[in-house]
């Protein structure tokens, strides 16, 4: 069976990264997984699946020549890895409020005591430089149910945080 | 009775569209009968097309009354169903017998007005709206040779960040 790594690389963001990246796993036999890219302040960071038969060493042999060109950090994991075993989430949360320290650690603190087991989550700092507006969104299964989760957030209105939170019911069909 | 075999994606025949049913027999209602058993034996399966199971016929299951909570008509036999109208739209997560493994978010209208005919040939008209409008879209959608994946939303973004308007 295919062995699974992951890769991280972060930097300057610049167009190509991912075609040039994506061009030397392939060319180098490996096989892409799941993968999270994305635009952070300014830099591009990856979090990318490689299947590949080689040791860790002949993959950063492969990558680094990349890396290097592009001036990117690159950080290469063995991992435990198995495509097709998602968790579909059941509820969805927004939280929005003027950007202070702090809210991320008190609002995922109250969810995680009340059973979310957070699946994804992104946020972005928006509004301006002097009046700066953090917004969150969060997608988890809610091992004890939304109604503990509503609780849980409603302690945060009190504290200048707007949650909003979807019960995601998945069609199948 | 019979369960039939689910096409699966990347199948091409899933991207075609079907025709209309002229031919309403016993064969016809017997073959009503395996879709629905079908859809029945796949957990959480609200709605099942023909074309899903390789028979390319304009015919739709739609039941989603397992679910008190959501508004039904109960188990809807759509033979060539046509939505004569539209209001909102409303982002869902959807997922498909056919594309397993996955699921996604989509746009749907959030209610629907529908002609169509019964497994007789009678026709039918049906008001849906919410989570069964979402079904019935979805099912409609293989009949054109669309998957839930033709329509897929970005999960990031919700909330989008604007720039100046134009005054």
């Amino acid at each position: 069976m295919e062995k699974w790594y992951m890769l991280t690389l972060v930097g300057e963001d610049r167009p190509g990264i991912v075609a040039k990246l994506t061009h030397a796993l392939f060319e180098g036999g490996c096989n892409l997984g799941e993968a999270s890219m994305m635009r952070l302040g300014g830099n591009f960071t990856i979090m990318l699946m490689v299947g590949f038969d080689g040791r860790s060493k002949q993959l950063i042999e492969l990558v680094s020549p990349v890396s290097e060109s592009l001036d990117l950090h690159l950080h290469i994991d063995k991992i435990k890895a198995h495509l097709h075993q998602h968790l579909d989430p059941d509820v969805r949360i927004s939280v929005y409020g003027a950007d202070r320290p702090g809210i991320v650690s008190e609002v995922t603190g109250a969810l995680a005591e009340s059973g979310l087991h957070i699946l994804d989550l992104e946020s972005d700092v928006a509004g301006s430089e002097d009046a700066p507006i953090y917004i969150m969104h969060i997608e988890g299964h809610a091992a004890e149910g939304v109604g503990s989760l509503q609780a849980a957030l409603s302690i945060m209105k009190g504290r200048g945080i707007e949650t909003n939170l979807t019960e995601i019911d998945t069609l199948i069909g | 009775m019979a369960v039939l075999d689910i096409l699966v994606y990347p199948d091409a025949t899933l991207k075609q569209a079907s025709e209309p049913v002229t031919v309403f027999d016993d064969e016809f209602r017997q073959f009503l009968a395996d879709l629905d058993e079908t859809r029945l034996a796949a957990p959480g399966c609200v709605g099942i097309a023909a074309p899903q199971v390789g028979r390319f016929q304009r015919v739709a299951i739609v039941d989603v009354s397992n679910n008190p909570k959501h508004k039904n008509n109960g188990c809807m036999v759509l033979v060539n169903p046509e939505i004569t109208a539209w209001e909102g739209y409303k982002k869902g997560r959807e997922g498909c017998l056919s594309v397993p493994d996955y699921t996604g978010n989509v746009m749907r209208a959030t209610s629907i007005s529908l002609e169509a005919m019964d497994s007789n040939g009678n026709p039918v008209k049906y008001e849906c709206e919410g989570f069964e409008a979402v079904a019935v879209q979805h099912e409609i959608d293989h009949l054109d040779g669309l998957l839930f994946l033709d329509r897929l939303v970005s999960r990031r973004n919700d909330l989008f960040k604007r720039k100046n308007y134009k005054k």
